[in-house]
């Protein structure tokens, strides 16, 4: 478990990095927090033969508030979010949020960028991309481009970043205050990577649904939105039966894949319980 | 003639051994270094069984910075690992040789090993060894039929190296007759002792003294020093081990594994201190795995319900070579399957199989953890079936009181299995009183008339420790007062060094500040037998007080010869002894007057033929959530009777540490192989060790009703009894949650299973 010899480069601008993607070609890999790639270099399973390592480009640094949207710098810690990065519903959304991403250590390095790029169909960053119809900033050589969240996610562990791209900023639109947020996952331990987990807006007027935002995660590929159920769900009451029917429902939308925690037929139940669950603590939440 | 001071036996004193370690001082595996070490790293086989064809080492051998890459050719001259302790016949054929000859036998097994500058270095090189090997079916299954071992070079050999039987009693006559059968099948996973301190060691080599000195060594140096000299034919008092900190042991660590040999063989042939710290995934690979045993009980009750006979058979999947415990885990689960109960009439057949995975051994409570288990839901079965409360159908087969010391009729490593002492039926009244059990119970029932998913449950179990022959120690006062105790004891984090200060202190009346404990060195003594088996307390610290009467009886007599009185009219206190006529004289200046160097001198030496048994229950109260099968333990408590608690504080942290590994057992810890063998279960990511977020406070009722008689302390282990019934306190709690008796047969309860039972 040592790692293969690498060389280091440490880029003070995205240009700057840009650059070296461009030189290194196929053999250089950005390296962010480090927290899934270093392990993984040190099974090595991944051989870079060149890290560039984007830690110190302070202008993808940080969250500003732009209004209607939170915008994101790749290498922003999970550890910002511990507290709420704005007093917004999406604030304090990502606040519950957080918390479930592995551990304390790992998200004082682990940075929100890193998570997407990386696309582990269990990270609660992509889910939250996806549900909240976040765009990500991608710079390559040929300059900047916006990839919506619904175009960026290709399957496990591939997004719309190239190999001679960057991923620089994420910009998540806020929710309008009177929305409430659920979250739910469930994994073996805590800290764990999530069997399964969803995210739920929910706009509630006098007990009744008016509008939802429905995400699923860890089952299947990558995270998903769930539209269609969104649809659903506006006009109904918020009652636990109604939930509880959403999941259920849920559970003959989705295609997952088993390992050895859980069960593809597993995972599919635990879709319905997840979802229902995020339903319910939005719901609480909106109250 | 002696009266001490307060005794420290008995009180719950501070380790001696912590401010070293909080302060970061410890010296561990990988704190060991020599100036000019080169690395070692092993290339293991990344099939799980094939016929092994040439090596191809030359593109290592080539790396800048490689000094050797040695295949089994190269080591031609170094034998097979023998076992440590085993009297079971036949093994012989089926142990590891420090590389894999002919044959690999399971992913990991070692084929070849580098010897670099850098550890990195020994990394690239093994990265451009290729070794040709024509792949096999492997047999996965210990349920399966015995395949061939080695099919080309050992014809004939199949994998079941032995059958063990024991028994005592009648067992066709009272199935003849018998009012009911119960029958079970039970398996508990494969899961191992996984110490946060990997293995590790240095080997450094003394050319003018021919002397090879191994740093990091565990649990048994002494042991495993006698079998390295003998691997590489030389004589014992050329080869030393050392022990450092030792950061965990639970029965794999410190057991004598291939690379510990090839460090030591190897620093020798190539003249420089050889280092190798094993990784994580290494570690996954090639320590000892545990468990993975299968159970079929079949009982004959009584209308009561109580157990008239009981018939057995297990088969524990062995892995693919039998290691130095030889046949320790199906030995003890053999023997002690009947655990608390009378049980008259007993046969079992426990049968060893080898796979194409990791090789296995003892992991803390080694066979008693599945064969309590197993033998906890066969009771839970006949409740179920009877209509009984937990503890009533349990204190209905108990071992009652006038029955004991209580021999069981057959033998466990080689030592005749008599339940020492015991008030088997006490322990369980005052469990129940402890929980209020009605009460528990009724509010238990309240919850779930509100829909919770609650269960209750218990696991008694009897454990066994202080496995003999015997143990020595040393014991040196100086004249400024401080005592140093020589043993072969080793620490592997349990608080030995406390406990055996108290013994000695108490023994002679005098504070712990003055005595110290040295052990894991061969150079300083030249017999020990090592901490495995929840022995030390037992044997060395009987030792000890031995040691500290000796000191004390040569301590009179110097006295009374310089006095000129006679012994007899001699009083002893804290460290002074004295005359009512006014003689009197410290032993500081006994030491001075008459001690040499290495001062006053008394040795004690311990012998036992006999094991004890120390027994316990654990209580276990579980919440279900049946939208994910996931369990949540409420509560959780653990009686038992340790004899004589020499420090209660080192008792409740054995016990709260054990249970989490018994929680993880049960819940949690789980390696998985595909179909292919590939082991699916190499990181930290999947193999899950429970948290401090997972395990409960863990209550304790500590009891010291049923001294031990054999030892001059009264004192059992108190090692493994916080493991032996957790997988059964849960199981049965589960299972009561679930409500439908029968169903739980199978650790561990991973949430996919448990939903599985909830939907029926
Ligand atoms: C024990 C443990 C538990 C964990 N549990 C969870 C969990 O529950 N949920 C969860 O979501 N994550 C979990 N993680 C992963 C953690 O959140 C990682 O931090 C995250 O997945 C990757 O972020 P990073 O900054 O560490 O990226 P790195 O490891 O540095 O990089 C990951 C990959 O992304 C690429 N990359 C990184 N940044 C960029 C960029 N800006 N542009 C283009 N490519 C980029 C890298 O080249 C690399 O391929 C866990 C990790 C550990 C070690």
């Amino acid at each position: 478990m040592k790692p293969a010899s690498f060389s280091y480069h440490k880029p003070g601008s995205v240009s700057a990095a840009l650059a070296l993607l461009a030189q290194f070609g196929e053999e250089g890999k950005i390296i962010a927090g480090g927290q899934s790639l270093v392990p993984s270099m040190n099974f090595r399973l991944a051989r870079p033969e060149t890290l560039i390592d984007i830690n110190h480009i302070a202008e993808i640094q940080g969250v500003s508030d732009q209004g209607d949207h939170l915008e994101i710098g790749a290498v922003t810690r999970h550890a910002t979010f511990h507290h709420p990065v704005s007093p917004c519903p999406l604030g304090r959304m990502l606040t519950k949020v957080v918390a479930n991403i592995a551990h304390y250590p790992i998200r004082q390095r682990g940075t929100f960028g890193g998570s997407l790029s990386h696309a582990d169909p269990a990270s609660e960053w992509c889910l939250v991309a996806v549900t909240m119809g976040a765009e990500m900033e991608i710079h390559g050589p040929a300059g900047a481009r916006r990839v919506p969240a619904a175009q960026f996610f290709r399957g496990t562990f591939t997004t719309a970043v190239g190999r001679d791209e960057l991923l620089a900023r994420i910009r998540l639109p806020k929710l309008p205050e009177g929305w409430g947020t659920g979250f739910y996952e469930f994994s073996r331990r805590k800290g764990d990577f999530a069997l399964a987990m969803a995210l739920a807006a929910l706009k509630v007027e006098g007990g009744t649904i008016r509008a939802a935002r429905l995400g699923l995660g860890a089952v299947g590929a990558h995270p998903q939105r769930l539209e269609a159920l969104e649809a659903e769900l506006t006009g109904q009451p918020a009652t636990p039966q109604t939930f509880a029917a959403i999941g259920a429902r849920a559970q003959t939308m989705v295609t997952p894949s088993g390992d050895i925690h859980g069960s593809a037929e597993y995972r599919r139940e635990l879709a319905a319980t997840v979802i229902a669950r995020a339903l319910t603590r939005a719901a609480e939440d909106a109250a | 003639m002696t009266e001490n001071a307060p005794n420290l036996i008995g009180q719950s004193v501070a380790r001696i051994e912590d401010p070293e370690l909080l302060t970061g001082k410890g010296t561990f595996a990988a704190d060991f270094n020599r100036a000019g070490q080169i690395h070692m790293r092993v290339l293991r086989s990344p099939v799980a069984f094939g016929r092994l064809g040439g090596i191809d080492t030359a593109e290592a051998r080539a790396l800048p910075g490689v000094i050797a890459v040695w295949t089994a050719e190269d080591i031609a001259d170094l034998p097979q690992i023998d076992f440590r302790m085993t009297k079971v016949q036949g093994l012989g054929p089926y142990r590891q040789w420090c590389l894999a000859r002919d044959y690999v036998r399971y992913v990991g097994d070692p084929i070849a090993v580098v010897f670099a500058e850098t550890a990195f270095l020994a990394e690239d090189a093994c990265d451009l060894i290729f070794p040709e090997i024509g792949e096999l079916d492997p047999q996965l299954d210990p349920l399966d039929d015995p395949s061939p071992y080695m099919p080309e070079t050992m014809p004939g050999v199949l994998s079941e190296p032995a059958v063990l039987r024991k028994g005592s009693g009648d067992v066709e006559a009272v199935f003849a007759h018998a009012a009911e059968v119960v029958e079970l099948e039970l398996s508990v996973g494969r899961h191992s002792g996984i110490p946060l301190e990997t293995r590790g060691a240095l080997g450094v080599y003394d050319r003018d003294s021919d002397t090879i000195t191994m740093y990091g060594a565990a649990k048994v140096p002494h042991y495993n020093r006698g079998a390295i000299a003998d691997m590489l034919r030389l004589p014992v008092e050329r080869v030393h081990l050392s022990e450092g900190h030792v950061g965990g042991g639970f029965g794999p660590r410190g057991e004598l594994y291939p690379e510990d040999v090839l460090v030591c063989y190897a620093c020798r042939r190539l003249g420089r201190p050889v280092k190798w710290i094993e990784d994580r995934r290494e570690h996954f690979l090639s320590t000892n795995h545990s468990r993975d045993q299968h159970y079929r009980l079949k009982a004959a009750i009584d209308e009561r319900g109580v157990i008239q006979a009981l018939d057995a058979e297990f088969f524990t999947d062995q892995g693919a070579y039998v290691r130095t415990h030889g046949a320790t885990v199906s030995d003890l689960a053999a023997a002690l399957l009947p655990g608390p109960y009378l049980i008259p009439a007993y046969r079992v057949a426990g049968h060893i199989r080898l796979t194409n995975k990791t090789p296995c051994g003892t992991y803390r409570a080694p066979g008693r953890y599945e064969s309590s288990f197993a033998r906890e839901r066969l009771i839970d079965a006949i409740a179920a079936r009877k209509g009984l409360d937990p503890f009533e159908i349990r204190a209905r087969n108990l071992i009652p009181e006038d029955r004991i010391p209580f021999d069981r009729g057959i033998d466990a490593l080689g030592t005749h299995v008599v339940y020492d002492s015991g008030k088997y039926h006490d322990l369980l009244a005052r469990l129940r009183a402890a929980l209020d059990w009605d009460a528990l119970s009724a509010r238990v029932a309240a919850r779930r008339a509100e829909g919770e998913r609650i269960g209750l449950g218990i696991g008694y179990f009897v454990e066994k420790s202080g496995l003999g022959p015997d143990d020595k120690v040393r014991l040196h006062f100086y004249p400024d007062g401080l005592i140093c105790i020589v043993t072969g004891v080793a620490n592997i984090g349990q608080g030995v060094e406390t406990a055996m200060a108290q013994i000695c202190g108490g023994t002679l009346g005098l504070p712990m500040a003055g005595i110290s404990i040295l052990h894991g060195q061969t150079r300083l003594i030249d017999e020990g037998r090592g901490a495995f088996a929840t022995r030390v307390t037992v044997m060395t610290g009987s030792a000890v007080k031995l040691a500290s009467e000796a000191l004390l009886d040569q301590a009179l007599d110097l006295a009374a010869g310089r006095f000129g009185l006679p012994r007899e009219e001699l009083r002893y206190r804290a460290g002074r002894i004295w005359h009512e006529g006014g003689a009197s004289v410290t032993l500081c200046e006994l030491a001075a007057e008459y001690g040499g160097e290495d001062g006053l001198v008394a040795e004690g030496i311990f012998r036992s033929d006999h094991m004890t048994y120390p027994y316990g229950i654990h209580f276990a109260q579980v919440k279900l959530d049946p939208g994910t099968g996931g369990v949540q333990i409420e509560r959780y408590m653990v009686a038992f009777d340790v004899g004589r608690a020499i420090n209660p504080m080192l008792v409740e942290g054995q016990i709260t540490g054990a249970v989490a590994q018994g929680i993880g057992g049960a819940l949690y810890e789980e390696f998985v192989y595909d179909a292919a063998g590939q082991p699916l279960v190499t990181s930290f990511a999947d193999y899950l060790m429970p948290t401090a977020m997972e395990i409960p406070p863990i209550e304790t009722l500590i009891r010291e009703d049923a001294p031990s008689p054999l030892n001059p302390l009264g004192v059992k282990g108190a090692g493994e009894g916080g493991i032996t019934a957790a997988g059964a306190a849960i199981a049965s709690a589960v299972e009561d949650a679930i409500g439908r008796p029968g169903v739980v047969d199978r650790l561990p309860l991973t949430p996919e299973r448990v939903a599985g039972w909830l939907r029926g």
